[in-house]
């Protein structure tokens, strides 16, 4: 009883998220993120943030290392688009593999230990791929250049089938549409939402269970004879697949890859998405990166001059104090408000916007209903009928 | 024989800013047990003391002298620093000694920034998980870096060591070697023998004096020695801003060999904490012998024979060391039983 329900919300919720998504486009234009090229990084970190979200959110293993699966997908992505052609669909595949394997073989090391050991485990080997992307490999990934597909690489498919010689920038393809601008976006917005249901399962899966279990009592799932390691190396490798494929699609959207994406604030931007979205639930994740990609945009773009306009309002010795002060946030600074807001979610929310929702819609409905109908119906899916109610204050933004 | 002296001594102060950083991170999860992301931030704070007290004693007074002209007519300025108009000689050597100088700075600074960072801060997260206090240091550090960044930019700012600590050392005359076969520059002795010293002087603190003794009866058993009567938390309080003010004197005295800028604080925490993963969490001694080990080893892996083996093995090296380690020996070097083991 219990299953059919959750599984028919299962199917309302990755319904509306697929048409919210591929909508995007309309509803967010208002507050002036319709356009392509943020909506894509919304996708693509969304991805990030999921698959991040699956390996922290449901095992609590916290990794410090997940930029260098993003690297690790890009400059396969790259190199697929200079030895096969510029089609999209094999550089995806091949990154998602590859970033797997490699996660396999980090995963197999870094899960023996857990806590602030497996952190540090996985901070040492991002590092390591980062320092040697720098130096040793740079045949591989052309140093500090950054990896780039150039007109004279074989691209054999792209020769076999005979596309044509484009004459100006290389793009990545999808059967022949160009994938920059809108057809680029809906290609990552129909691999989010792949990804979303894919998480959707895992999450409410036994397996997805078993994770959770490793969360909240490893001890007590050893003493019954369980083996954790199969089920978190499992899921260290998913997470890193998903790593892998928004590393693809970074390189699909533009056909570069350098190893700046692997340092560790990187990998720190990341766990700060999923914290500030909500770790451990479905939505929160992609909520948290398309939060803060919007603000990083917003933010970044700001200077003296639309300050003065934004405090015109004020009087003139205050506008100048205001214009300072808030000087420092923005611009160059917006890093500062990052940190800011990074501490201010950890300390007063640290279940994320998720949960913040949720008190919310708690509160409002003990003063609505007075203690009525509302907190019998919240019962075995409660978990998925708040992430709905996720959904609808979404748009509102 | 004499390279591989040169090597190790290379080795020993970088070692040393690793061993005091680890140094002050291990007290701090062995006293508040939290881990502690923005000691780094710190360390970069130390070494912008040394920049602001530089800053200070440099500020000029311009005067004008009507008896000479520059090449294009206008009065010739004079620059004098305040600080030499009004001290004279001494002043100038004030001036020449402003990193050395800047601990008197740094010491009063680091300590209220310690006790800030732990009142305001740190102590609502003792009992929480350790990814929380990971993440609000983290949070913390990327705060104080950009505060840094946007009053002194982003681009590192030299600082020059005492003209007398400028030279090399002749190391190997006085051990006998011949001359001009083991050089070392001053300035990194200098630093080698400052960190030894705060090192021992922390021992010495924790070992022979009273509040140490109740800091490391602390360190074994917190709710037994709470239950003495002791105001552990308080003394726990202290112990971190001891820590601050260690890491401040770090990267004070570090700033002539690296030039500051905010965020050498991150590219030394990185590696802070993959020394004291190695010397076992929780050791003091652990941290400081795991700390110079690394620096020696990083010293070596950036010998030219050794790269030509084992190509970048200079970058990676002690990275890789940690994950042999931790594999090896899960506890690090001289990790104690029982510390976050689970």
């Amino acid at each position: 009883m219990i299953e059919t329900v959750s599984k028919k919300n299962d199917y309302a919720l990755i319904v509306i998220f697929a048409a919210a998504v591929l909508t995007m486009p309309i509803w967010l234009a208002p507050i002036g993120a319709g356009y392509p090229d943020l909506l894509q990084k919304f996708a693509i970190f969304g991805i990030f943030a999921v698959g991040f979200n699956i390996l922290f959110g449901l095992t609590g293993y916290l990794s410090f290392g997940h930029a260098a699966f993003l690297g690790v997908g890009s400059y396969t992505a790259v190199w697929m688009f200079k030895l096969l052609g510029m089609n999209a669909i094999p550089a995806v595949v091949m990154s998602i593999a590859f970033s797997g394997l490699f996660a396999l073989a980090i995963g197999f090391v870094s899960l023996r230990r857990s806590g602030i050991y497996f952190s540090i485990l996985t901070l040492a080997f991002a590092q390591m791929a980062y320092n040697l992307a720098y130096s040793v490999l740079t045949p591989i990934t052309n140093g500090e250049t950054g990896l780039r597909v150039l007109s004279d690489d074989p691209r054999i498919l792209d020769r076999l089938f005979g596309a044509s010689e484009g004459d100006g920038v290389l793009l990545a393809n999808f059967f022949g549409i160009d994938l920059v601008g809108y057809p680029g976006f809906y290609f990552c917005a129909a691999m989010l939402i792949i990804a979303f249901y894919v998480a959707i399962r895992i999450t409410h899966s036994p397996f997805g269970m078993m994770l959770k279990a490793v969360k909240s009592n490893q001890n007590r799932m050893n003493y019954t004879g369980l083996n954790a390691r199969p089920y978190t190396l499992a899921a260290f490798v998913i997470s890193g697949m998903y790593a892998g494929l928004a590393g693809g699609l970074l390189a699909v959207t533009d056909p570069l890859a350098g190893a700046e994406r692997m340092q560790w604030t990187a990998s720190g931007e990341v766990v700060l998405m999923t914290i500030l979205g909500g770790a451990g639930t479905l939505l929160g994740p992609i909520l948290g990166a398309a939060l803060i990609k919007y603000f990083e945009n917003i933010f970044s773009a700001f200077n003296e001059g639309t300050l003065h306009n934004f405090f015109s309002f004020l009087p003139d010795g205050l506008e100048d104090v205001a214009v300072s002060i808030a000087s420092l946030f923005v611009g160059e600074g917006w890093h500062l408000t990052l940190g800011v807001l990074f501490m201010l979610v950890v300390i007063f929310l640290p279940g994320g916007i998720m949960e913040g929702i949720r008190r919310l819609v708690s509160l409002f409905g003990k003063r609505d209903s007075g203690g009525g109908a509302e907190p019998t119906k919240a019962g075995p899916k409660k978990t998925a009928g708040t992430d709905k109610a996720g959904m609808v204050p979404a748009p509102a933004e | 024989m004499d390279a591989i002296l040169l090597q190790i001594l290379n080795g020993l102060d970088k070692g040393g800013a690793y061993a005091l950083i680890a140094l002050g991170l291990t007290l701090i999860f062995g006293t508040l047990g939290v881990v502690n992301f923005a000691h780094g931030a710190l360390f970069m704070l130390g070494a912008f003391c040394a920049v602001t007290m530089n800053k200070l004693l440099t500020l000029e007074k311009v005067a004008l002298d009507p008896d000479k002209t520059t090449a294009w007519g206008s009065p010739l300025e004079i620059r004098t620093p305040y600080i030499e108009d009004w001290f004279g000689e001494f002043g100038a050597v004030l001036i020449d000694f402003s990193v050395p100088v800047s601990i008197l700075l740094a010491i009063p600074v680091m300590l209220l920034v310690g006790l800030a960072m732990e009142r305001g801060l740190i102590r609502f997260f003792y009992k929480r998980p350790h990814a929380e206090q990971i993440l609000v240091t983290f949070g913390l550090a990327i705060v104080l870096q950009e505060i840094i960044k946007h009053f002194f930019g982003a681009n590192p700012i030299p600082q020059p060591a005492p003209v007398e600590l400028r030279g090399m050392i002749d190391f190997g005359t006085m051990i006998g070697l011949e001359a001009g076969t083991v050089v070392y520059p001053w300035w990194r002795m200098v630093y080698l023998i400052f960190s030894l010293a705060i090192i021992g002087g922390v021992f010495a603190f924790l070992q022979y004096t009273t509040f140490g003794m109740v800091v490391r009866a602390g360190m074994a058993d917190r709710d037994t020695v709470g239950l003495l009567g002791i105001d552990i938390n308080r003394r726990f309080t202290i112990m971190f801003a001891l820590a601050a003010i260690v890491a401040g004197l770090a990267g004070v005295m570090y700033t002539p060999i690296l030039s500051p800028d905010y965020h050498m604080g991150m590219d030394f925490l990185v590696l802070s904490f993959v020394v004291v993963v190695v010397g076992g969490m929780g050791s003091l001694s652990g941290a400081v012998a795991a700390g110079f080990l690394l620096g020696i080893l990083q010293s070596f892996a950036s010998l030219n024979e050794v790269k030509a083996i084992f190509p970048g093995i200079d970058q990676i090296i002690i990275y890789l060391v940690a994950v042999v380690v931790l594999l090896v020996r899960p506890r690090g070097l001289m990790g104690r039983k029982g510390v976050m083991e689970t």
